[in-house]
């Protein structure tokens, strides 16, 4: 087992006329909670999506779980949480769990109804017929209950109200493995901070830096959202 | 989320100074079980690794011990609950005094202060 959950060295990521990640290296520790925050446009998707082998690098090498992302037995090391809708509406939130269980052999199905019950989710209802707050709680469930190493968050709270949001920021401290690692990319700063062990702040295209929460807190005597306005300026 | 947390102090010594103010008041009493690190975890909307910090340090302080398999409680020993309470009243006292003599307070004004207050407040009660 390598001793980082992720790596990326000398990673960079072109779109058409615009480069989203220039020349990226950092390494994340196992069993972490961590934040990763910025502006819009910044490259905190494009990251995401690298390492859950959603992109491939147009230079460097990214590594999951010691492994180059992207081969075919990618979905061992992580679950991605997109910030897209991307369920079959036709299915009950049921069926939607019992079809996880069939695709991924990892799927912790007692966890799930677990969970389910925790947020007040009927399996009878329709996936299509849920409310943009349910759907938000459901692929929380999806993705927790996958027994990875690594799991990924694209936005997991945004456009959900402030009660949709605190549940789901319960759903994750009551029910993640300490053993994962979380990375999670947010706007909604000053409500996780309580929650993450490290900040990961990147800025056009670059990484600005990765510390402790409690190491900003003590040195910097800030937030992260202090920390994060004079590290960017 | 369920506490405010001030952005000046590590997150986990708050949810101390919380725990160890509980135990003064006599809110959690010695020999009393404390909650699972998860349940601190999910009561504060802290992560589980800030929970077990909080623990660590309860125990380094002699406030808490752990019995194995059982979970965390407060200490049943006298001397170091009294000794906790000596700590936080002086700490306060301290911040006080500092905080008065900061704004040009003598300690003979300070004091004549404190007594003045009491009595007003003795009396409107």
């Amino acid at each position: 087992m390598s001793q980082h959950i992720v790596e990326f060295k000398n990673v960079s990521k072109k779109y058409p006329g615009r480069e989203a990640l220039h020349n990226v290296s950092f390494t994340l520790p196992r069993g972490k909670v961590i934040g990763l925050i910025g502006p819009n446009g910044s490259g905190k998707s494009t990251a995401l999506k690298l390492m859950a082998g959603l992109l491939r690098p147009n230079a460097g090498q990214v590594l999951v779980n010691g492994e180059i992302a992207g081969r075919p037995t990618q979905h061992q090391h992580m679950a991605f949480l997109s910030d897209r809708e991307e369920l079959y509406p036709f299915y009950t939130i049921g069926e939607t769990l019992a079809f996880y269980k069939s695709v991924y052999g990892d799927f912790d199905l007692a966890k799930a109804e677990d969970m389910l019950k925790f947020l007040q989710l009927a399996p009878d209802q329709k996936v299509g017929g849920l409310s943009k707050g349910n759907y938000g709680r459901l692929k929380m469930v999806l993705t927790i209950s996958r027994r990875v190493p690594l799991l990924l968050l694209d936005e997991p709270l945004s456009g959900l109200d402030p009660m949709v949001r605190q549940t789901i920021i319960q759903s994750i401290i009551s029910y993640f493995d300490p053993e994962q690692t979380i990375l999670l990319s947010t706007h909604e700063v000053s409500e996780i901070e309580p929650m993450l062990d490290m900040a990961m702040l990147i800025f056009n295209g670059q990484l600005v830096a990765l510390e402790d929460v409690e190491t900003i807190r003590e040195t910097h005597q800030q937030h992260l959202v202090g920390w994060m306005s004079t590290a960017v300026r | 989320m369920v506490e405010d947390f001030n952005s000046s102090q590590p997150i986990y010594y708050q949810i101390l100074q919380r725990i160890c103010r509980q135990i003064v008041r006599g809110e959690v009493q010695a020999g009393d079980k404390l909650p699972s690190v998860r349940e601190l975890a999910v009561q504060s909307g802290v992560n589980p690794n800030t929970a077990q910090r909080v623990y660590t340090e309860l125990e380094r302080l002699h406030i808490t011990e752990t019995r194995r398999g059982q979970g965390t409680f407060v200490t049943e020993d006298q001397s170091q609950l009294q000794s906790l309470r000596d700590t936080l009243k002086s700490e306060r006292i301290q911040a006080f005094l500092q905080d008065m003599r900061e704004m040009g307070y003598t300690d003979a004004e300070i004091v004549a202060g404190i007594q003045h207050h009491q009595q007003s407040e003795e009396g409107s009660s």
